[in-house]
């Protein structure tokens, strides 16, 4: 690949999706692209990066999802379900116990493993028996993630891979080679395509987002960016979970972090910020 | 150190698991069918068995219930690697007293990602 050609590519990542694309990462870029290249009918990578030149909408969407990263598995990092299990869910429980209302927000959801973990412990939690009103948003810059997310099925490697034998066997029913998540735990997420660098005006304010292993990707002014605009529609007594092994060091403005919760973020700015916000 | 009994009636799958297991800290113990298993765990309770789910003599699950009705026997972690994943078999092998499956073939990767999820990595 020529250097034109990566710099050209790493600026439409950033520009449009704030990932910062590594320095000599070329065979991986070129094995991302290739199926791009085949789908849209190019002769090769420096064609296809040639047409990405005239902005055509669909060929950039395709060229982001191509790019991002979306490897992930049921209850990834063990110990942020926990925390949102034996932490988060009691105090908001405590909290909104008036409202019975709470709101959850996935931002960066892949094929749907985090929000369906967050859903089974939720139901475990039985808090729809109870009468309460939960909203579970996952979004994903990926529209082909979302599509599967939507659809909820999974391949045996995929349930093998964090999901305990309890869960499986209570939660999916077997299809061929494949499992399909239980429709009531399907039913209880709203997936949406959504790009982190746009408005969240659309959303409504959380009680906990989970952030996880997506800000890695990005560059230091959106990855503040992003934490600033979460804090914005986080409510007062929201919590924020990241990945227990990513940094939050110079990016703590506004969030103090919970004592022995890795990964587990408070907000400290008052409620409504939103509001504030959008006066600035 | 933790100790993992490696049940499998194939010596190399055993010589495998083992030492993997070994790369994992583990202290390990094999046995070649349930009743040696059996007699194995009466002399030493390991910390964690990971069991074949298709063994010759009496079947994994059969182990598993024996194991079970023992002193001390719901005290060990029980992976059951198996090439068998339809729900039935699984919800039978939940209701024998298996902790976890791991789907046959394994690798290192699999097993040390079971063993975390069962707190043991």
């Amino acid at each position: 690949m020529h250097a034109p050609d990566y710099t050209y590519l790493a600026d439409v990542l950033r520009r449009r999706a704030g990932i910062v694309l590594a320095e000599k990462k070329t065979h991986m870029i070129e094995t991302r692209l290739m199926p791009v290249v085949r789908r849209f009918g190019f002769r090769d990578i420096a064609s296809l990066l040639k047409e990405l030149h005239y902005g055509h909408e669909a060929l950039v969407q395709a060229v982001i999802e191509a790019m991002t990263t979306n490897d992930s598995a049921f209850f990834r990092d063990r110990k942020t379900f926990d925390e949102f299990r034996d932490i988060v869910l009691p105090a908001l429980k405590q909290a909104r116990a008036d409202t019975k209302q709470l709101k959850i927000w996935c931002t960066a959801c892949a094929a749907g493993q985090e929000p369906y973990s967050i859903a089974m412990l939720l139901d475990d939690a039985k808090l729809v028996d109870e009468g309460w009103s939960i909203t579970l948003v996952a979004t994903d810059i990926n529209s082909q993630m979302i599509a599967r997310a939507q659809e909820g099925i999974y391949s045996q490697f995929e349930v093998q891979r964090g999901l305990p034998i309890r869960r499986l066997v209570s939660n999916f029913t077997q299809e061929g080679a494949n499992w399909r998540i239980s429709d009531h735990l399907r039913r209880m997420v709203s997936f949406r395509t959504f790009n982190l660098l746009d408005s969240f005006g659309w959303l409504p304010d959380c009680d906990v987002v989970f952030c996880r292993n997506v800000l890695m990707y990005f560059d230091l002014k959106t990855r503040a960016s992003v934490l600033d605009r979460i804090g914005d529609i986080l409510m007062s007594d929201g919590a924020l979970l990241v990945g227990p092994a990513e940094s939050m060091e110079g990016f703590m403005q506004g969030y103090v972090p919970a004592d022995s919760a890795p990964g587990l973020f408070y907000k400290t700015r008052p409620a409504p910020a939103r509001r504030l916000s959008l006066v600035k | 150190m933790k100790i993992c009994l490696v049940v499998d009636d194939s010596r190399v799958i055993r010589k495998v698991a083992c030492k993997i297991l070994e790369e994992l800290s583990f202290e390990t113990m094999e046995a070649e069918s349930g009743p040696e298993a059996l007699i194995v765990c009466r002399q030493k309770m390991p910390d964690v068995i990971l069991l074949d789910g298709q063994l010759p003599q009496s079947s994994g699950i059969d182990f598993l219930k024996s194991l079970r009705s023992e002193t001390r026997g719901n005290y060990p972690v029980v992976l059951l690697c198996t090439t068998e994943n339809d729900p039935a078999h699984l919800s039978e092998a939940i209701v024998a007293g298996a902790d976890e499956y791991i789907l046959k073939p394994f690798d290192r990767e699999l097993i040390a990602a079971k063993l975390a999820e069962v707190g043991l990595v």
